[in-house]
């Protein structure tokens, strides 16, 4: 049958499973739009072409489905880049389409044209020029299958104008196969013994879970494992939720911001089992110092992550689930109860100086407002976070329990990608209590996605972590610039007079007594949510890995917990 | 110093994503050919630059995450034969032309174009063995000159897909190096 490339491209995207686009219109993309009418697909009017991108990642994240964001070229595609460079950071598998000028002025800087596919070479698992309808289905195909086979990321697709104006027969492709593009890899059996071997020998083993635990859908397989072979697991910032939190075997966060007695046990292990994490510098700290007497076992889809950061003595090279369920029948049970009672010592005396057991002084602090939100919650929100402080507070404090229910930009970190990602994870999870946890900062940085939530009706809730300060720079310019507050103190408009001019449900808390009524009316409340929570202005996340130093050697919480601000 | 044999489909683009590879990561590439293959739309490159052991490995590992990149092969250790090809336009005259025909000669090189003042002398070989031509020349005035940058094969029954008459699609369904720690 003729038609359009803009009919073929809507046609591929509804027999690829899209539902639900991010976009905003502009010159290059309008035949697509235009015909987008005829199709059954809801779309999301953004009022910044990065809130596309960035709905795209968080759709794909909670709803472990393929993301699609849709812009013009020129301006609308370079607005999607950092979302773009944030999905690829996080392998979220996204196709992003771009409309580009038509064929024939390419290279003559037309009006709006950008060379969106030079642009986002290295922020792409793979990008396309397409020139001719012709090649549009097999492009959508082979676009959907590499953002989420393998290590999953984001595909974009720049499409001219009279690609999209052309007719042409419209043929569905076969499944692509693409002969440099091996996704499916099986770990070398050599490799498997020896991991096998180290595991049922070590006296001191440590799980390191990363999100390769949720992206593979291993969270049984490995707690399967860990509980059998008795093996402690320490998570990734992206791994929370692939454990539950509530298991006796979970030490919780590592790296930077975890806790000292979970630093400690890497640091002591004598076998680190790195199951879909890349070692990334805010984990490991020091790499010469990094978990010296550890053997370490990578088990990982990308062999580019293999001693990239981190030598290891194995590495099995495969789908995690996969290749443990392979491991699985020939794991024993182990006992380790001495090094599990070694580990629990360690704890100390780090209950009592944590801050949620301290009686209320008050102060709001953003611990006491996230325990609380957990609490209120019950634990069975989707939470998006932004990123600085309140992101690390969040990890710290919201005990993830499901897989897909923390979702928060790790790798790139990208300050203003909790609202958008949260528009993204609603849409993919209608039935979900979705909660935004925002700073002042970042919040502000995509505030007008506001708009968007309104516009699609849209029942997310709203948490600005307010200190009047880019408060993780500010911590770092506390400790390690003398104090010196170089352009970290923000004037914030009042954010429940912006709220009420969007007709948003909004809400103000200053005393913890507070926050759970507030919660529970935000609950409530059909439609968006805002709560402005103004929290202590100068506190801190502790405890801390400076950048750069050995695992062990953190700024511990004080203790016991003095009024924060300049003395803390 | 690395090198590297790489296939790689022959489409647009497709160096600037090899490159890439290299440039974000700070290396230098010093010298990089790229033509036809024995297959059809594939297209193979000789890259050579200055990464150490363990940066070839990182880097083997990224090319071949390129969608594009059919095959990647570490030879700076095998047994090859490398080729480098260049044009030089020398200054001859006629009183000098003689001495210059000799060394052309020594060096098992081709005279390609004769004019008044000057000859254009082609020579493949090995990076050195052109270094030193050149070297001996310069006395001359040498007033022009372009090299290819080195081509490179492994010896032998071995080929950098694997075995010998390998299809792209073959080659690409070897295990790589990427698979070894």
């Amino acid at each position: 049958m003729i038609k359009t490339g803009a009919h073929i491209l809507w046609e591929s995207l509804v027999r690829e499973g899209v539902d639900c686009v991010f976009g905003y219109p502009g010159g290059a993309i309008l035949p697509a739009y235009d015909v987008m009418l005829d199709f059954p697909i809801r779309h999301v009017l953004v009022r910044h072409e990065q809130g596309a991108s960035h709905m795209a990642d968080g759709y794909a994240r909670a709803g472990n489905r393929v993301g699609v964001a849709v812009s013009t070229s020129g301006p609308g595609a370079t607005n999607m880049v950092t979302g773009i460079a944030t999905a690829m950071m996080d392998s979220s598998p996204i196709v992003c389409i771009t409309g580009q000028v038509g064929s024939r002025l390419i290279g003559s800087d037309a009006f709006q044209e950008t060379d969106i596919t030079g642009i986002t070479l290295p922020i792409t698992k793979h990008n396309y020029l397409v020139t001719r309808a012709e090649d549009i289905a097999q492009t959508i195909r082979e676009a959907f299958y590499l953002a989420r086979s393998g290590r999953p990321g984001p595909v974009l697709v720049d499409i001219t104008k009279d690609a999209q104006q052309a007719r042409c027969e419209f043929v569905w492709p076969a499944e692509p196969k693409l002969a440099g593009y091996r996704p499916r890899r099986e770990p070398d059996p050599d490799s498997v013994n020896q991991a096998l071997d180290l595991l049922h020998t070590a006296k001191q083993p440590v799980i390191l879970a990363g999100q390769g635990v949720i992206a593979s859908g291993a969270t049984r397989t490995v707690l399967e494992l860990a509980e059998r072979a008795q093996v402690p697991i320490a998570m990734t910032l992206l791994g929370l939720g692939g454990i539950p939190a509530s298991h006796p075997l979970n030490l919780g966060l590592m790296g930077m911001h975890g806790e000292e007695w979970v630093n400690t046990a890497i640091q002591q292990a004598d076998l680190l089992l790195a199951f879909g994490m890349r070692f990334d510098d805010r984990v490991t700290g020091n790499v010469k110092t990094y978990a010296p007497k550890a053997k370490k076992v990578h088990v990982e889809i990308d062999p580019s992550e293999i001693n990239k950061n981190i030598r290891v003595d194995v590495a099995l090279i495969g789908d995690l689930r996969q290749t443990l369920d392979g491991l699985l029948p020939r794991v024993e049970a182990c006992d380790r109860r001495e090094w599990l009672m070694h580990i629990d010592a360690l704890k100390g005396d780090a209950a009592v100086r944590d801050i949620k057991n301290m009686p209320d002084s008050g102060h709001l602090y953003a611990a006491h407002v996230i325990h609380d939100l957990w609490r209120e919650t019950r634990g069975g929100a989707v939470v998006v976070t932004d990123v600085g402080q309140h992101q690390i507070w969040e990890a710290q404090y919201y005990h993830h329990d499901t897989p897909r229910s923390l979702i928060t930009s790790g790798g790139l970190g990208t300050m203003g990608f909790a609202l958008p990602a949260a528009i993204g994870a609603k849409m993919a999870r209608p039935d979900a209590e979705v909660w935004v946890v925002a700073g002042d900062g970042g919040f502000q940085m995509t505030m007008p996605e506001l708009a968007t939530a309104v516009q699609e009706r849209l029942d997310i809730n709203i948490a600005i972590i307010n200190n009047g300060f880019l408060g993780m720079v500010r911590q770092w310019q506390e400790f390690f610039y003398e104090r010196r507050y170089a352009a970290t103190p923000l004037l914030n408009p009042d954010f429940v007079q912006i709220a009420a001019a969007y007709g948003i449900h909004a809400q103000r808390v200053e005393h913890r007594r507070e926050v759970a009524g507030a919660v529970q009316a935000a609950r409530a409340h059909r439609g968006p949510s805002l709560i402005d929570f103004r929290v202590e202005q100068e506190d801190t996340v502790y405890p801390m890995v400076p950048a750069g130093n050995d695992l062990a050697d953190m700024i511990r919480r004080p203790s016991p917990i003095v009024e924060t601000g300049a003395d803390a | 110093m690395t090198a590297f044999v790489v296939l790689v489909e022959d489409r647009p683009g497709v160096l600037t994503r090899v490159a890439e590879v290299f440039r974000r990561r700070t290396y230098n590439i010093e010298s990089l050919t790229v033509g036809h293959s024995d297959q059809p739309g594939v297209s193979r490159m000789t890259i050579v630059c200055d990464a150490d052991a363990d940066a070839a490995r990182r880097l083997e590992a990224h090319l071949y995450k390129l969608v594009n990149v059919l095959r990647v092969d570490n030879i700076t250790d095998r047994p090859a034969v490398h080729r480098d090809l260049a044009l030089i336009r020398v200054a001859a005259t006629p009183d000098t032309r003689a001495q210059v025909m000799q060394l052309v000669e020594v060096f098992r090189a081709r005279v390609v174009d004769v004019a008044p003042a000057t000859l254009v002398v082609e020579i493949t070989g090995t990076e050195d063995k052109i270094d030193g031509f050149l070297e001996t020349l310069r006395p001359h005035g040498v007033l022009e000159m372009g090299r290819t940058g080195r081509l490179s094969m492994t010896r032998g029954l071995e080929t950098p897909a694997g075995k010998r008459n390998g299809s792209a699609t073959a080659a690409a369904e070897q295990p790589g190096t990427a698979d070894s720690v």
